[in-house]
């Protein structure tokens, strides 16, 4: 591998563009699936608003719900990239189903895999892997969004019981799921040192899933809120150490927003297939639209910045996946794709003039599923502080 | 090795490269370089504009034909009795081929109680019928029909054969082609001489059909042959036709007859098959489903046809297989084809560019299907098919009108 | 049960589309595939493999890229894969080619059955199974369409133009499937971690004892005499207007070709 000295922090910069021949099989797997299996019904599961269970059990044989997770605990033992190329897959043809994957993978199976002990990986992780069961993953609260310390569910030790009170909101897999990592304080006299994170189960009494919400995107990923009330959960059933819960959070978002990255790469990847399908076929003033260059333009902005965005996910995925600081990265490549993908999808529908506005050209659900990555897994708000907090540190 | 590249003519332009449709030339320091993936078509050295590119003379080896070599043979395809259309079509080329030639024309029917279909064959154009007769033949198999036929190849050695490219002759043909250990082209949709070396031009289609390629057997007898049914058009019988019928006896050995037939199924086709009509209404990938089908069906049954499909359609489960038309369905020849949401994939084109006439409809004016359209109407099928069903019920009912008042 | 399947990587023609103005294949950006029918033989293959138990060995004739075909093979549940290659095979013909998978099938000995894709979409021909089964002596059924094992026999359907048959065969045999046989698997993601980590074992024309005019060009009794893109048909006529205008002025059209 060419390995360059790219200047600034002296950090290592590692250059070398090609896939090796597990990510490019992984890609070509993941894109006939995704062309054969689920682009057929993408419009529908998101009219509906729901994932068919069948496709759920059907993409657990192919090990899309554990790609990341080594082969000892159920899962595919694949690289980092390999995941983050599938997701990009995923989002290109469905990015509710891309983001439901993702959140159980990054948000849920990650963290077990991370800090669960070995009686915990055995119990939740190798089902997750399998994708025998589901994760979701509950931080987000009322009163507590981008400010993430301000959680105000609790926990609170009763000889063997966790004893949960609280309510979560925003949570995606909230219906499809069947165990949650959430996030409560056990500390309430601290900050963000108090957070600690839990493994609970669906069906867990005191655990209420509330209706889903009505979304402007991603519509057949039901979101919706689940409620604590003194809900008991075993004593082991904490993830980690007391008080490790933030910096848990924190870490798996780290993983998060690259599968965001990913999703907005593939949702922008869509969406410039379809403008450019489009600009080739449709035919006004006596030829293709594509030979105006007022379109062409938007063709090559929108090629280039995905290309940009997909370098810059790619990079942060290799870092993780390598072990290497990657908080700075995963932040810069969830930035600039999700902005990038609202910016396309406005232009991908802007090619198709009226018809793009018509709920039979896919554009317009490539252009209200983009809006999403712009807001959950840390704003681009968000990102730009993190970004800027670990330049100025 | 293949094409050889003189490398003080070559200039690097890639023009060979543009023109290899097996992707088996790059450029390399400036020079052409030929990869193992050559297959020797010669494209390239036609293409190069510096004469750089040269195939050696073919090397001749094994066995030279012997001038022994003679006729033009017809293995008859028969099943329960029924003699197949396209052994007459074979007889009929077969009889074009052999006049040119100055030979005969014999056709080998091999079954069990099958002579009466002799005759048959004696007026579409054969001049003698080897006839085999067994019970081991009743059914067809391979193994008996290969020895069968083998037997009588190296007892009289024809110099050109011809099969069926049916699911019976692509099953005989390579089996019997093996065991001569000569050369067989398969599904040839056009046959000719070369009048110099009497060699039997073998013409087919390639890579999906996207490429045509004449094929010879030089230096190895017999040179076969499987066609495509419905290429060649049959000879009417001819009663005052005679000729002889010459009995085999062949024996076969065990090992041919491990293999037995169980059962055999006759599925009732829906309506008549899309071979045999005289308009066929075929939709592709933009006809959309199933509903969109049962549209077309209406039309197909105004106009007296049937429904055909694209791989494509095929492929999504909107037509049954056996009415996909194209290099990997069937061949059709109809009256009228009317091509809807069909875009005409070279491969699709393969199957039915033998129609009389083709209509097309397609929503994008740019579709290839119109390149080979006698007409073409841009828009939606639905709303043409619909169009089309109305003003062939008023005229219908016109009709009706004028007829009974 | 032992199976050998034989694959053929293909250009995937679907995908080649013609060049208007200048006649010739746009060959760019088609990716090369695992030949459908191939693809349906090996999950035939995996599925007796996992009802009976056995091994699958996957055999293909081609260029050193042709790898790629094996480790998808291996990535969809294939036991070992074995790549033929040398330059001395380039150009092959069906003879050629059954040649040098015969002397394969040959040196892997132990085996009952060979499963083939009936036939692959650059060329269609359908002869190197039945080929194959000539030089290897066994018995052969093509088109098959369902397939069982039956007291050690092979029973399987074969597609006919007007139904289909049912067949009994002792093995060792050979059978080339179609599409209807099954639906293929896709490679799972793991079976693809793991199929990049196999070895491919690697034959070339010496390690098969073929002989220089056995295989190749030299071993091939057809010989390509020249290639052409087949001439479209010839413009036609584009008939304007609503679609009702259009459909009538169409049918006036071929009712006065008398079409109809």
């Amino acid at each position: 591998m060419l390995g360059l000295m790219v200047a600034g922090e002296g950090e290592r910069m590692i250059m070398d563009f090609s896939l090796d021949r597990e990510e490019e099989m992984v890609r070509e797997m993941v894109r006939e699936f995704a062309e054969r299996e689920i682009a057929p019904i993408a419009a529908e599961m998101d009219e509906k608003g729901r994932i068919p269970e069948e496709l759920v059990k059907k993409m657990s044989r192919y090990n899309f719900w554990g790609i990341p997770i080594p082969q000892e605990y159920g899962g595919a033992g694949a690289s980092y990239l390999s995941y983050i190329i599938a997701m990009e897959e995923l989002a290109r043809v469905c990015a509710a189903l891309e983001v439901a994957c993702e959140t159980h993978t990054s948000l849920c199976a990650e963290p077990i895999y991370h800090y669960g002990t070995e009686e915990q990986k055995r119990k939740y992780l190798a089902p997750l892997a399998r994708g025998e069961t589901i994760g979701g993953f509950a931080l987000t609260e009322p009163n507590a969004g981008s400010d993430a310390g301000a959680l105000e569910t609790t926990a609170v030790l009763d000889g063997d019981t966790w004893v949960l009170n609280g309510t979560k909101i925003f949570i995606t897999n909230a219906l499809l799921a069947d165990i949650f990592v959430v996030m409560a304080k056990t500390d309430r006299s601290q900050g963000i040192k108090g957070i600690s994170a839990f493994l609970v189960e669906k069906g867990t009494p005191g655990f209420a899933v509330g209706l889903p919400e009505k979304t402007l995107g991603i519509r057949a990923s039901a979101v919706a809120e689940l409620v604590f009330d003194d809900c008991r959960i075993p004593r082991e059933n904490i993830l980690g150490k007391p008080g490790e819960g933030f910096r848990l959070a924190m870490a798996s978002l780290d993983g998060g927003r690259i599968g965001i990255a990913a999703q907005a790469v593939g949702i922008a990847q869509a969406a410039h297939e379809a403008a450019v399908k489009y600009a080739r076929e449709r035919k006004q003033f006596g030829r293709s639209i594509g030979r105006f260059q007022a379109i062409q333009w938007m063709i090559a902005d929108m090629a280039t910045e995905i290309q940009a965005a997909r370098l810059l996910t790619y990079q942060a995925a290799y870092r993780r996946g390598r072990g290497l600081n990657h908080t700075k990265e995963a932040a810069m490549a969830k930035l600039y794709a999700s902005e990038m993908a609202m910016r396309h999808t406005v232009k991908a529908l802007q090619v198709h003039g009226g018809y793009g506005y018509m709920t039979d050209y896919p554009v317009e659900r490539y252009l209200r599923d983009a809006k999403i990555t712009e807001i959950y897994e840390g704003t681009s708000e968000v990102q730009r502080m993190v970004i800027a907090g670990n330049i100025l540190r | 090795m293949t094409v050889t590249v003189e490398r003080s003519a070559c200039t690097g332009c890639g023009v060979c490269v543009e023109a290899c449709p097996f992707e088996a030339i790059e450029i390399v320091h400036g020079i052409a370089w030929i990869s193992p993936a050559c297959t020797d078509c010669s494209a390239c050295v036609e293409k190069c504009p510096e004469g750089a590119l040269s195939q050696p003379a073919d090397q001749v080896q094994g066995e030279k034909p012997r001038a022994r070599w003679e006729g033009v043979w017809v293995l008859a395809e028969q099943r329960h009795g029924n003699l197949a259309r396209v052994s007459r079509e074979l007889l009929a080329e077969g009889r074009r081929l052999a006049d040119e030639l100055q030979v005969q024309v014999a056709a080998v029917l091999v079954g069990d109680q099958v002579a009466d279909l002799a005759q048959d064959l004696l007026w579409s154009g054969a001049d003698t019928v080897y006839l085999v007769e067994d019970e081991a033949l009743a059914n067809y198999r391979t193994g008996p029909y290969a020895t069968a036929c083998t037997r009588l190849i190296e007892k009289y050695r024809p110099e050109i054969i011809l099969v069926g490219a049916t699911h019976l002759g692509r099953d005989l043909a390579p089996r019997i082609a093996a065991r001569l250990g000569t050369g067989l082209t398969a599904d040839c949709t056009a046959l000719d001489l070369d009048p110099e070396t009497r060699l039997l031009l073998q013409t087919r289609p390639a890579f999906g059909g996207n490429l045509m390629a004449t094929i010879t057997c030089p230096n190895h007898r017999p040179q076969m042959a499987t066609v495509r049914p419905g290429t060649f058009t049959p000879a009417t019988p001819d009663p005052k036709r005679t000729g002889r019928v010459v009995r085999e006896e062949v024996e076969f050995a065990p090992s041919d007859l491990v293999l037995q037939v169980v059962q055999y199924v006759r599925k009732p086709s829906q309506g008549g098959g899309i071979e045999n009509t005289e308009f066929l209404v075929a939709g592709g990938r933009g006809v959309g489903g199933r509903e969109g089908f049962a549209l077309l069906q209406e039309l197909a049954d105004a106009l007296g046809g049937e429904v055909a499909g694209s791989r494509a359609a095929v492929e999504a489960g909107w037509v049954s297989k056996e009415r996909q038309v194209g290099q990997t369905g069937k061949t059709v020849r109809p009256r009228l084809y009317l091509a809807c949401g069909i875009s005409g994939a070279i491969q699709h084109v393969a199957g039915m560019q033998g129609s009389e006439w083709v209509v097309a409809v397609n929503k994008n004016p740019e579709a290839p299907i119109f390149q080979v359209a006698d007409f073409g109407i841009v828009g939606d099928y639905r709303l043409v098919v619909k169009e089309l069903l109305e003003a062939l019920q008023e005229s219908n009912t016109a009709y009706r009108k004028r007829s009974t008042g | 049960m032992r199976i050998i399947v034989c694959i053929k990587q293909v250009p995937d023609t679907s995908q080649v589309r013609i060049d208007p103005k200048k006649g010739t294949l746009i060959r760019q950006g088609v990716p090369s595939i695992i030949n459908p029918e191939d693809k349906h033989a090996l999950e035939e293959a995996l599925r007796i493999k996992e009802r009976c138990q056995g091994e699958v060995t996957v055999v293909t004739m081609g260029p050193p890229q042709a790898e790629k075909a094996l480790r998808e093979a291996l990535a969809m549940g294939g036991d070992r894969a074995v790549l033929l290659t040398d330059r001395a095979f380039a150009g092959s013909d069906t003879h050629a080619t059954a040649q040098v998978l015969a002397a394969a099938v040959r040196k892997i000995r132990d085996w009952d059955l060979v499963l083939c894709g009936r036939q692959a979409i650059d060329g269609d021909t359908a002869q190197v199974g039945p080929q194959l089964a000539e030089y290897l002596g066994v018995p052969q059924v093509t088109y098959a369409c369902k397939l069982h094992l039956e007291d050690g026999c092979l029973v399987a359907e074969r597609a006919l133009e007007d139904g289909f048959e049912k067949v009994k065969t002792r093995l060792p045999a050979l059978v080339t499937v179609t599409e209807e046989i099954n639906s293929p698997r896709y490679p799972s993601i793991r079976g693809i971690v793991q199929a990049v980590k196999m070895e491919i074992i690697t034959w070339n024309s010496r390690d098969l004892g073929i002989e220089q005019g056995q295989a190749g060009l030299d071993g091939s009794p057809t010989k390509v005499n020249k290639t052409y893109t087949p001439k479209p048909r010839g413009e036609g006529e584009v008939i304007p207007g609503s679609p009702g205008e259009a459909a009538r002025a169409l049918l006036a059209r071929l009712r006065e070709r008398k079409v109809i």
